[in-house]
């Protein structure tokens, strides 16, 4: 028995909203940032009209419930991605900062001179930069395992990369252009028998599928709130407690340290050790009520729903004419990026606004992938659980709309 | 919309006069939109008497800044290269006739933007911050 997934639209309130006369909001980018239901603006509502004070060594009442509401927030998005324990749970402002935070830490206390980093071509920026960063900075090495035609990487390619021995592999769990699923247990099973570290962006994953990352056993989990129904200005890291207690801080300030003296410091436990200053304590009660949200709908279903919504939607596309969408063509996430021969994507985009509709245009944070597969652009639009197939047949409508004019 | 993709914008974007490239020239000077990869690269021919006697310009990008970059480049010939100079933000939009947002601005200015650093040398950034 599948749920009926058109009764969750009426959670979002900005999806009532007319964004032209006549012309309802239809939100077709939620690989962006996704739309946030009532539930997690009353949440946030609530603690600044009940709760707001600063966190840490309050002994009075509200500090007490400020402390407690931001921990809880940690318990939740450990028990969600079916971590071990919250100390594995470092809060970051997103995904960007997680990797960011791995890199300028762990990154710059083992990576030494010709050190081998593994990415993947259909890495989003923020997982390429931090480590040119440390190309530039340590005259590490950096390697990209190759996407296929297809979309998919090609394994064999990997497993050749690994004999090279990285010290460290990092990759996408779920492409943010081309939709793909990276199969992350295999990755990380290969890279552990040649003795690298693993980190997975999963800014794309944990929003839309069911992760135990116990179950994938990588060292390093990085995503972000505003992707799953949250606010922005909150992410996280997941890392496995001994290597999160073996690697140095990362910005220094209040919270993080033990004991400061004028001569010096110690640091605080895992995971304070790594949030210096007063964090982003109203979003992490947004945080954890989007992860309340998310689980009473249940991660199996939104994902099984946004797949059907994927298929129909590319299949749709495909039979429209004058439109290929890149990435694979059967197991996919909510994204479907594609070419409009001889329109460029910013005029679609612009064109579909005028319909409502809401949909990406560029490279997506993603250049070397676009200049791999010859695109200098693409338009995108990407599903979540509040989607339709309705809202696809909306956008087919659109881009109807769009060849007539370049016609 | 239909303000937006107004027929001279379309036809200037489908049938151009203007594209290509001059070699040699006296000006050339390309560079993209960091937000969306559009990319142009301008050439210029001036005479002795510092006119604008050819202006080409290549690259790939949305209707609005190949449009744009069309009218920029039929719109320069024949001045002179210190009245180039001296071309605004206002004189691209009325080349084009129309009223942009932020982001769409961006589009339409690069061409001019090409246009002035080639005109005054790359290092002379700071005579274009108006374009920013």
């Amino acid at each position: 028995m599948s749920v009926d997934f058109s009764k969750y639209k009426q959670d979002f309130p900005i999806l009532s909203r007319e964004v032209h006369p006549g012309k309802k909001l239809i939100y077709l980018d939620s690989t962006a940032s996704t739309q946030k239901p009532q539930i997690v603006l009353d949440a946030m509502d609530d603690y600044y009209h009940r709760h707001n004070a600063n966190i840490h060594r309050g002994v009075y009442t509200i500090s007490e419930e400020a402390t407690e509401l931001y921990e809880n927030a940690r318990a939740k998005v450990a028990r969600f991605i079916h971590a071990p324990s919250a100390r594995s749970i470092v809060f970051t402002r997103n995904t960007t900062e997680s990797i960011n935070l791995v890199a300028f830490t762990w990154g710059r206390k083992n990576l030494k001179e010709n050190d081998l980093v593994l990415l993947t071509e259909l890495e989003h920026h923020s997982n390429i930069v931090p480590w040119q960063i440390l190309v530039q900075e340590k005259k590490i090495r950096i390697e990209f395992i190759p996407v296929l035609p297809d979309g998919i990487l090609d394994m064999n390619a990997y497993k050749n990369l690994l004999e090279k021995k990285p010290k460290l592999v990092a990759f996408a769990h779920m492409s943010n252009v081309l939709g793909t699923i990276t199969p992350v247990k295999e990755m990380t099973t290969l890279a552990h028998q040649v003795g690298a570290i693993v980190l997975i962006d999963g800014a794309q994953s944990v929003p839309h599928l069911p992760v135990d990352i116990q179950d994938i056993d990588a060292e390093f989990l990085a995503f972000s709130a505003h992707k799953m129904c949250g606010p922005t200005g909150i992410g996280a890291l997941y890392g496995k407690f001994d290597l999160l207690n073996e690697m140095p801080p990362f910005l220094g300030g209040g919270d993080m340290i033990r004991k400061v003296t004028f001569e010096g410091f110690s640091t605080n436990d895992v995971p304070a050790k790594f949030e210096a200053g007063t964090p982003a304590i109203a979003e992490a009660v947004g945080f954890g009520a989007a992860i309340d949200y998310l689980s009473s709908i249940g991660m199996e279903e939104i994902a099984k729903h946004e797949q059907e919504i994927a298929l129909y939607g590319l299949r749709r596309l495909e039979e429209s004419g004058g439109i290929k969408v890149i990435g694979p063509h059967n197991q996919r996430g909510g994204v479907l990026a594609f070419d409009m021969s001889g329109i460029h994507p910013h005029d679609v985009a612009q064109i579909l606004d005028s319909e409502g509709i809401a949909v990406r245009a560029g490279h997506h944070c993603a250049q070397p992938l676009h200049i791999k597969f010859g695109l200098p652009a693409t338009t995108r639009a990407s599903f979540y659980l509040y989607n339709s197939k309705e809202d696809v047949d909306s956008l087919i409508k659109g881009l109807d709309k769009v060849k007539m004019m370049f016609d | 919309m239909d303000d937006l993709y107004r027929e001279i914008i379309i036809e200037h974007y489908k049938n151009p006069g203007f594209r290509g490239e001059l070699d040699p020239n006296d000006y050339t000077y390309e560079d993209e939109n960091p937000v969306c990869g559009d990319h142009i690269r301008v050439d210029i021919r001036v005479n002795d008497s510092g006119i604008v006697t050819e202006a080409k310009y290549s690259g790939h990008g949305c209707a609005i800044s190949q449009a744009s970059a069309d009218l920029l480049m039929e719109a320069i010939i024949g001045k002179k290269v210190e009245d180039v100079k001296k071309l605004t933000k206002q004189d691209v939009l009325d080349l084009l006739g129309i009223e942009l947002g932020a982001v769409r601005l961006k589009c339409a200015l690069l061409p001019l933007k090409v246009v002035k650093a080639g005109v005054y040398g790359v290092g002379k950034e700071s005579e274009l911050s108006d374009l920013d």
